[in-house]
């Protein structure tokens, strides 16, 4: 008791000294976050909450929740629900967002282990390969989807030509023309950029993997697959999901791809196109705000569901 | 007497110093242009010839072809008062959208307006402040094969139906005969602007309206409207390859300007590029009206045409608006119509002697823009973009066969009755 009140003063004296340092340092990186991140958060909730346009955003009236659910009512006891949570397009783009995320992260979580388990075995030219297999990644995304935009192309792409001669297709496929094949235009590519991506977070994992477990296993004569799902997939698994959600943060916002490879079509629409529709190629700002804030509450929603469901802590010591 | 020689020698040389500066200045201008077929080499020859002429910098900043992506590029640079862009290439349905950011060139182009199409002008008048300054009109044409209309003994077709059929015999014989690449008909299928240009086509000219008519009435949900619709759904894996719904102005031009197509939709600037060199097409092609719906309907061609504006957070308005009237000159005019085949804005180039010899088609098109047919975006004002893009929606769930004409159309009444509320603003 009284050691504890003697030592009590200094150990606060000294804690409290260490936290204003760790504040001190933490200040500049605060305040570049709260310009470039908060506050234009902040911007699009309130914008979604006022009658904006986006040539007159200074004019801008608050309006309360109408660009979320408004009830028109006709007068005649009919009436009819508007705004963004009774508008079927937005929910549409929602779904298809979902979709295309769930696909595309589920490919590429397979892949990129595939590959990872690949690149973790030691051959000739492993250095070589591990760069060229982060090219796609490296390329951007607008420039990739062009590129896959003429290849797939039905009169002039190459892939056509390849599969024309290989006799595979008896005419040219037009990929990205309607709807359904231009989804799966969609994800050919994005698996294809960001498998290296899954690969190279899922690779740092295995690495972290002590050798000594493998001798151990290989000594006790356990096969292969089973030493996989035994023995590094429970160990890789932390790097495994932690990969996973950054991959579909990423996804549940996918823009380009999805603007230059498919047809504006409400089958295919994502919610980052609807919401930039909104944005700037009609002439309702606020709308899109609505949408934008909508859609930060999803990922949000979903990033933290999915953290609960797999046991997913951040502060945890390892 | 010596100090006020001096003093005058001075002020002389003051005055004479100042009237330097002032035309000697340079401004460093940035002009904002989509880039189709040859357009963006031109221009630079063009500013090549301004730059030595007037002592400014010009840089072109080239966009996409697409109009709908270079509005949305342009709506946002423009909000945020952005002055590195001092002029804009602007497509004919934006004035009113467009006009709040742009300089009033009325006083600026006072002696020259009267030289171009009354029509034309008033397209870009908005509140009587004359927002562009005409560079190029545009009305779209049916191209199509002489050699292989002759060769199987077919006539240019006059409707829509006898376009389908003649396409659809020529295509077969000739991939019977061995060229498998043929195809009957491309147009711009993909779902942006240049779709709802396309069927706007189809809609007039087989009496179904103009999606909104002039007084603001929505008139899109009818039945020769629909049947125009479930006729183009029709020709997708037919006569058109299922890629044409992805297919902008380039691509169909591509189809057809390496020998694929018997006959395909787009605007006059194909002309010249399909008669260029290298072109597989190469005098073996002409130009007529588009098919009409049915005898005795009239042939409908949407009105397009580029303008050029200047910004209002322009640092250099002045030396912005010279450019502009240079670019909108009968000369460069001129130039851009035997050279690009764009069809001049200026009433006079018609009866020009070089143009008629070099570029016939151009004189033989001012009866059919001059009749084109407007794009809602004046009735519909600050939504024009919105309602164009439920068209286009519902024009592509029809072609893709998601849903007949019926059902589309009067889903797209009910969302353009939703969107008008009381009334367009």
């Amino acid at each position: 008791m009284v050691s504890g009140l003697s030592s009590m003063p200094t150990q606060s004296r000294l804690s409290n000294q260490r936290t204003r340092s760790a504040w001190l340092f933490l200040t500049p990186m605060l305040l570049i976050l709260a310009a470039v991140a908060a506050w234009p958060l902040f911007r699009t909730i309130y914008f979604s909450f006022t009658d904006a346009r986006l040539d007159g955003m200074d004019e801008a009236q608050w309006v309360g929740i109408l660009n979320y659910l408004e009830y028109v009512d006709y007068g005649d006891g009919d009436g009819e629900y508007f705004g963004l949570l009774a508008d079927e397009q937005w929910w549409m783009s929602v779904w298809n967002t979902l979709k295309f995320s769930f696909v595309s992260v589920f490919f590429e979580t397979i892949f990129g282990v595939i590959v990872a388990l690949v690149l973790n075995v030691n051959f000739k030219g492993r250095g070589l390969v591990r760069a060229a297999v982060l090219i796609p990644w490296a390329i951007p995304t607008i420039v990739s989807a062009k590129m896959w935009a003429w290849m797939l192309h039905d009169q002039f792409g190459i892939l056509n030509d390849i599969l024309l001669n290989l006799h595979l297709i008896a005419e040219p496929v037009a990929w990205t023309a309607t709807p359904d094949t231009a989804m799966v235009a969609v994800l050919i590519v994005d698996i294809w950029k960001t498998t290296p991506f899954m690969a190279l977070l899922i690779l740092a994992g295995l690495q972290m993997v002590p050798g000594d477990v493998y001798e151990a296993a290989r000594i006790d004569g356990v096969h292969p697959v089973k030493v996989f799902f035994k023995v590094t997939l429970p160990l890789i698994k932390p790097a495994v999901l932690v990969a996973v959600i950054f991959r579909a943060l990423d996804a549940l916002r996918v823009f380009d791809l999805i603007y230059v490879l498919t047809p504006n079509s409400e089958k295919t629409r994502t919610m980052s196109v609807f919401a930039q529709e909104n944005l700037f190629q009609f002439d309702k700002f606020a709308y899109g705000s609505a949408a934008s804030t909508l859609l930060f509450l999803i990922i949000a929603i979903i990033t933290i569901a999915y953290m609960k469901i797999v046991g997913l802590n951040f502060d945890e010591e390892r | 007497m010596k100090r006020s020689t001096a003093i005058i020698a001075l002020s002389a040389g003051i005055a004479l110093g100042s009237l330097m500066t002032t035309t000697a200045f340079a401004a460093e201008l940035a002009i904002v242009a989509g880039a189709t077929g040859k357009s963006i080499e031109m221009l630079r020859t063009q500013l090549d010839a301004f730059e030595a002429k007037s002592g400014h910098k010009v840089s072109i900043v080239t966009m996409p072809s697409s109009t709908t992506d270079q509005f949305g590029q342009y709506k946002l640079w423009l909000a945020a008062e952005n002055a590195d862009i001092d002029i804009y290439r602007t497509d004919v349905i934006w004035a009113p959208q467009l006009a709040k950011h742009l300089v009033d060139l009325t006083q600026a182009t006072k002696d020259v307006v009267g030289d171009h199409f009354d029509a034309i002008i008033e397209s870009q008048t908005v509140n009587g402040k004359l927002v562009a300054l005409p560079l190029f009109t545009d009305a779209p044409a049916l191209y199509y094969r002489k050699d292989l209309l002759e060769k199987h003994g077919a006539k240019v077709p006059a409707s829509w139906a006898e376009l389908a059929s003649t396409a659809k015999l020529i295509q077969d014989k000739e991939r019977s005969a061995g060229n498998s690449g043929i195809h009957g008909f491309v147009f711009q299928g993909n779902a942006y602007e240049g779709l709802t240009c396309d069927a706007l086509e189809w809609v007039k000219s087989n009496g179904g309206g103009q999606i909104v008519e002039p007084d603001g009435t929505i008139s899109i949900n009818n039945p020769r409207a629909a049947e125009a619709l479930t006729m183009a759904a029709s020709w997708i894996g037919t006569i058109s390859p299922k890629g044409v719904l992805a297919y902008q102005e380039e691509d169909a031009r591509g189809v057809w300007q390496t020998g694929n197509a018997v006959f395909m939709r787009n605007w006059p600037y194909a002309y010249a590029l399909g008669n260029s060199a290298d072109s597989a097409v190469k005098g073996k092609f002409d130009v007529a009206t588009l098919p009409v719906g049915k005898s005795g309907d009239s042939s409908a061609a949407t009105l397009g045409g580029w303008n050029l504006a200047v910004s209002k957070y322009s640092k250099h308005q002045e030396a912005a608006i010279e450019l502009v009237k240079y670019l909108g000159s009968t000369e460069v005019q001129k130039q851009n119509a035997l050279l690009l085949s764009n069809l001049p804005t200026i009433k006079s180039l018609y009866d020009d002697a070089d143009i008629k010899s070099q570029q016939p088609v151009i004189p033989r098109w001012k009866s059919v823009f001059l009749n084109a047919v407007p794009r809602p975006s004046a009735p519909t004002k600050r939504s024009y973009n919105e309602v164009s893009k439920e068209f286009w929606t519902a024009v592509h769930n029809t072609l893709s066969g998601n849903g007949t004409a019926e059902k589309n159309l009067a889903k797209l009444e009910a969302r353009l009755i939703r969107l008008k509320g009381d009334g367009w603003k």
